[in-house]
C-alpha cells in the first residue's frame, strides 16, 4: 500500500519534470519565427515569411522538398504533352479542412484568383501568367496550354497554394480571420494575430504523412536576441534563422541542438557595368571619371580578385557562410560544379588595373543595406579596406533597406557597387541568372541593379528557359552562368548558411529554401 | 474653462494637419514602397500593377488630397502590407500597449513614490542613500540591455517568468486585456518593469526633491505647531502637494510610454504599437505611420487636457485663478 503510494508519487513528480521540460504538453509545439507574417491570405503578397506559414493550412500542385527538388503534392504526376501543354493528374480522395473534395475545378478557381486579388502589393501572377488556356479532362485530369515552350512551369506552379472554388472571390480579411482560410494541408486554422502568432491544429483527415504536432503556434519574435532567449527559456522549443553571434554559445548549450544546410540565398555585390559615367566612381580628387572603370572586365575582375572571401565566412559570418563563385551553391539544378570563388590576389588585381588604366587606382564608394542580411554592414566594411589594399581608395555608405532598395532599384539607380541579396526561390538557376544577369527589359532582369548586358549570356538563359528537357536545361543553365561569371556580371561573395535551433529531444530537418514548417520538427526519440 | 478646452481642441487640428503632411512628404522621400514591397523575382508589369494597386500612381498632392477627403470621414487609409485598414490595425494593437503602460506606470507610482517620499524625509540614512544610487542606476542603464538582463536571470537561469510575447486574455467590464489572467500577468511583468523602471527613478527623485522643499515649508511649521502627528503632516498634508509636479510629469511620462515603449515591445516580442511602427516604418507603410502619428498626438493632446483638469481638482489656487479669470 505504502509502496504503491510512493510509486505514484514518483510518477507524479516525473510527469512534473516532463512538463517543466516540454511545457504545454508534449503534443503542442511553439516556433518563433524570425520575420513579419503579414498575411494568411497564400495569394495576397509574394513574400516568403507568408507561404511559410500558408504551407501548414494549404498544399500546392508540386511540392519542394528540402533541396528544393520538386515533388507530387496535389499532383501525384505531371507531364509535357507536347512543348506547348501540360497534363497534371490530381490526386483523389482529398478533402479540403471543410470536408468538401478537391478537384480540378479548385486549381482553376485558384488560377484565377491569382491575379484578381485586390491591393496585392506583390501577387503570385508572375507564376500564373505563362498558362494561357486550360483544360479540365476529368475532374483529377487537368491540362495547361502556354503561348511558347516554359519548362518552369512546374517550378512556378510550386509557388502557388490551391484555394478552394468557394473562396475565389474571398479577399484577404476573410482568410486573415479564418473564415476562408480553408486548405487541405496537415494543419487547420485556428487563429491569427498580426503581428504575435499563428495557431494551427492538426488536420486528422489529412492525406499525407501526419504530423505529430496536435497544435502549433508559429509566434513572430523578429528581434534575434529575443528570439534565442525566448528558446533558452523553453518558451519555444524551435527557432529559425539563428544569429551568427548566438551561434557557437548555443553549440556547447546541452538543451539546445542544432541544425544546418547550405541555402539557396547568395550575397554578392551588383556592379554598374552600363552607364558610360557611374556617379560613384571618382578621381582621387572626388571628381567622378569621365570614364566608367567597371565597365571594364578586367576591373571588375581586380574587384573580385581583392577580396578575401574565406575570411568574410570564417570571421564575420563566423562559420555560416560558404566563400561563392556563381549565383546559386553547388548541388542546385543549374549551378556549375566548375566555378570556384576567386582566390584572394592582390597583386594579380594590381596588375589587372595597370592592364586597364588605372595603375593609381581610383576612388570607390560602395552601398550597402545595414538591416536587411546577416552581418550585411560589416561584411561591406570589411570589403572597403581589401579594394584599398588594390588602390581604390574605397568609402562604405550603409543605409536601412527601406532607402536602399529604392534608390538602388530601378528606376534610379542611384549607386555604382552595391551589395545586395538573392535567394533562388525556384530551388534553380534561371531565378537569379534571368532576375539578375539578363539584360533589364519586359519580364527579365526585374533586379539586374548593375544593368549588367551580355548577349551571349541573354541568348542562352531564353535557350534554357525554352528547353523542356530536363539534362539539356541543366546543362545551358550551367554556361549561362559560366559565361556570366567569366565576365563577372556581378561579384559573388558567399552563400549562407541556415542555422535552425530546437530544444533537446527535438530535431529539425533543415530546408535550403529557409521555411521553418512544424511537419519537419520530430522527436528524436 | 470650456472656452480653454475648445481652443486646445483647435490648435489640436490645426497640428494634426500639419503633422500629417509632413509625414506624407517625409514618407515619399524615403522612398518607393513597391520597392521593398514586390517581390524581387517580379518584372517591370507587376511592379506597375503593384503601384497602381496602392494608388502610388498619382502625383503626391492628390494622393494627399484624397487621404484628407478619407480621413474626414474617418477612414484614414489601408495598410499597403496588410491590407487592413490603418486604424483598425493599429486599434488591434492598442489594448495590449496600453495595458503594457498602465502596468508600468503603476508600478513607477506605487514603488516610486513611498521610496522617494522616504529617502526625502531622512536624507541621510543609508537606505535613502541606496534608493538615490539606486536610481540613477535606473536612469542611466539602456531598458535594451536591462531587458535582456531580465530575460536571462527570470526567463532563462530561474525560469519563473516567460521571456516572450502577451500571455492569455481574458475579460473584463467588456475589456479584453491580459492583467486579469494569471498566465496573462506573468507574461506582463518582466517588460512592465522593464519600462518602468525609468519612470521609477524619475518619480523617486520628483517625490525625494518635492518631500525635501515642502518639509521647509511655513504650512509644515505650523501643521506641526498645531500638534498634528508626524504621520499625519507627511501622507496628508505634503504628499499632496508633492502631488502637483508628479501629475505633471505622469502625464507627460504616460504619453511617452504608449508611444515610444518600441524597444522594450521589441525585446519581449510584446505585440504592441510600438513593433507595428518599426515594422511599418521598415516598410515604407504609409498609411499606418500617418495614422499612428495622428493617434499618437491625439492622445498626448488629450492626456495634457486630462491633466490640466486634474491640477485643478489638486490645486485650489489654480481653481480660483479660474474662478475670477
Amino acid at each position: 500500500m505504502k509502496r504503491s503510494y510512493l510509486r505514484g508519487l514518483a510518477g507524479a513528480f516525473a510527469a512534473a519534470m516532463i512538463s517543466v521540460a516540454l511545457p504545454a504538453g508534449a503534443q503542442d509545439l511553439t516556433i518563433g519565427l524570425g520575420a513579419n507574417v503579414t498575411s494568411i491570405d497564400p495569394h495576397f503578397h509574394n513574400l516568403s515569411p507568408n507561404s511559410n506559414v500558408a504551407t501548414h493550412f494549404f498544399n500546392k500542385l508540386i511540392d519542394q522538398d528540402e533541396q528544393q527538388k520538386l515533388m507530387p503534392g496535389l499532383a501525384t504526376e505531371w507531364k509535357a504533352l507536347d512543348n506547348t501543354t501540360w497534363e497534371f493528374k490530381l490526386r483523389r480522395g482529398v478533402k479540403f479542412h471543410d470536408g468538401s473534395d478537391f478537384t480540378a475545378d479548385d486549381v482553376v478557381a485558384t488560377l484565377k484568383r491569382v491575379p484578381w486579388v485586390p491591393n496585392s502589393p506583390s501577387s503570385f501572377r508572375i507564376y500564373t501568367q505563362a498558362i494561357t488556356a486550360h483544360e479540365i479532362v476529368d475532374p483529377y485530369t487537368i491540362r495547361f496550354k502556354t503561348a511558347a515552350p516554359y519548362p518552369l512551369l512546374p517550378t512556378d506552379l510550386s509557388t502557388i497554394f490551391i484555394v478552394s472554388k468557394k473562396h475565389e472571390q474571398s479577399p484577404t480579411g476573410d482568410f486573415n480571420n479564418g473564415k476562408a482560410a480553408i486548405g487541405t494541408g496537415p494543419f487547420k486554422f485556428v487563429e491569427y494575430v498580426p503581428g504575435d502568432r499563428i495557431v494551427g491544429a492538426r488536420n486528422d483527415a489529412y492525406w499525407g504523412k501526419k504530423t505529430d504536432w496536435a497544435k502549433v503556434t508559429l509566434k513572430l519574435i523578429t528581434n534575434n536576441s529575443a528570439r534565442v532567449a525566448a528558446l533558452l527559456a523553453g518558451d519555444v522549443q524551435v527557432i529559425e534563422a539563428v544569429p551568427a553571434t548566438d551561434h557557437a554559445r548555443l553549440k556547447t548549450n546541452a538543451n539546445v541542438s542544432l541544425a544546418q544546410i547550405v541555402g539557396n540565398r547568395v550575397i554578392y555585390l551588383h556592379v554598374d557595368s552600363f552607364r558610360d559615367q557611374t556617379p560613384h566612381a571618382t578621381d582621387k580628387a572626388g571628381a567622378v571619371l569621365p570614364n566608367n572603370p567597371l565597365k571594364d572586365v578586367r576591373v571588375r575582375r581586380a574587384l573580385s580578385k581583392a577580396i578575401n572571401r574565406p575570411a568574410i565566412s570564417e570571421r564575420i559570418m563566423e562559420g555560416l557562410a560558404i566563400p561563392a563563385g556563381g549565383v546559386l551553391a553547388e548541388g542546385f539544378f543549374g549551378s556549375s560544379p566548375k566555378l570556384k570563388p576567386d582566390a584572394m590576389d592582390p597583386e594579380g588585381a594590381k596588375k589587372l588595373l595597370t592592364e586597364a588604366g588605372y595603375p593609381n587606382g581610383f576612388g570607390l564608394t560602395i552601398h550597402g543595406p545595414n538591416d536587411r542580411y546577416p552581418n550585411d554592414e560589416k561584411v561591406l566594411q570589411a570589403i572597403g579596406p581589401m579594394f584599398n589594399r588594390i588602390g581604390i581608395d574605397t568609402k562604405v555608405v550603409t543605409l536601412p533597406w527601406a532607402t536602399f532598395a529604392s534608390q538602388g532599384s530601378a528606376p534610379n539607380y542611384a549607386y555604382s557597387l552595391m551589395l545586395v541579396g538573392w535567394g533562388a526561390g525556384t530551388g534553380e538557376a534561371s531565378s537569379p541568372l534571368r532576375s539578375l544577369l539578363m539584360t533589364v527589359g519586359p519580364g527579365r532582369g526585374g533586379s539586374n541593379r548593375g544593368r549588367y548586358s551580355n548577349p551571349k549570356v541573354d541568348e542562352l538563359i531564353n535557350q534554357a528557359l525554352a528547353t523542356v528537357d530536363d539534362a539539356k536545361r541543366d546543362k545551358l543553365l550551367q554556361e549561362a552562368t559560366e559565361v556570366a561569371m567569366a565576365d563577372v556580371g556581378l561579384i559573388p561573395l558567399h552563400y549562407q548558411i541556415n542555422v535552425w535551433a530546437t530544444r533537446k529531444g527535438l530535431t529539425y530537418k533543415p530546408r535550403a529554401d529557409e521555411y521553418t514548417l512544424a511537419m519537419s520538427v520530430s522527436r528524436t526519440n | 474653462m470650456t472656452v480653454f478646452i475648445i481652443r486646445r481642441l483647435m490648435q489640436t487640428a490645426v497640428v494634426l494637419a500639419v503633422m500629417s503632411l509632413l509625414v506624407f512628404v517625409g514618407v515619399f522621400a524615403i522612398g518607393d514602397p513597391t520597392a521593398i514591397l514586390v517581390s524581387p523575382d517580379s518584372d517591370q508589369i507587376e511592379r506597375d500593377r503593384a503601384i497602381a494597386a496602392l494608388g502610388l500612381d498619382k502625383p503626391l498632392w492628390e494622393q494627399y488630397l484624397y487621404f484628407l477627403y478619407g480621413a474626414f470621414r474617418g477612414d484614414l487609409g489601408k495598410s499597403f502590407v496588410f491590407n487592413m485598414p490603418a486604424l483598425q490595425l493599429i486599434m488591434q494593437r492598442l489594448p495590449a500597449t496600453l495595458e503594457l503602460a498602465f502596468a508600468a506606470l503603476v508600478i513607477a507610482l506605487v514603488a516610486g513614490i513611498p521610496l522617494g517620499m522616504y529617502a526625502g524625509y531622512r536624507p541621510e540614512s543609508p537606505v535613502s542613500k541606496t534608493i538615490m544610487a539606486g536610481s540613477i542606476l535606473g536612469f542611466s542603464l539602456p531598458t535594451f540591455w536591462v531587458g535582456l538582463m531580465m530575460i536571462m536571470v527570470f526567463a532563462v537561469q530561474l525560469g519563473w517568468l516567460p521571456s516572450t510575447g502577451r500571455g492569455q486574455v481574458g475579460t473584463i467590464f467588456g475589456i479584453t486585456t491580459s492583467l486579469v489572467t494569471l498566465d496573462g500577468l506573468a507574461h506582463v511583468l518582466l517588460p512592465a518593469v522593464n519600462l518602468a523602471l525609468l519612470k521609477l527613478s524619475l518619480v523617486c527623485r520628483l517625490a525625494r526633491a518635492g518631500m525635501r522643499e515642502n518639509l521647509l515649508m511655513d504650512y509644515v511649521k505650523f501643521a506641526r505647531a498645531k500638534g498634528l502627528s508626524a504621520r499625519r503632516v507627511v501622507l496628508v498634508h505634503v504628499f499632496k502637494n508633492i502631488l502637483i509636479p508628479l501629475v505633471t510629469v505622469t502625464g507627460l511620462e504616460l504619453g511617452n510610454l504608449i508611444a515610444f515603449s518600441v524597444v522594450t515591445e521589441t525585446v519581449f516580442a510584446w505585440p504592441g504599437m510600438g513593433k507595428l511602427i518599426i515594422d511599418s516604418i521598415n516598410n515604407l507603410d504609409r498609411p499606418v505611420i500617418v495614422a499612428y502619428l495622428l493617434v499618437t498626438v491625439s492622445m498626448f493632446v488629450f492626456i495634457n487636457l486630462a491633466v490640466d483638469i486634474l491640477y485643478s481638482i489638486l490645486d485650489p489656487r489654480v481653481r480660483l485663478a479660474e474662478a475670477k479669470g
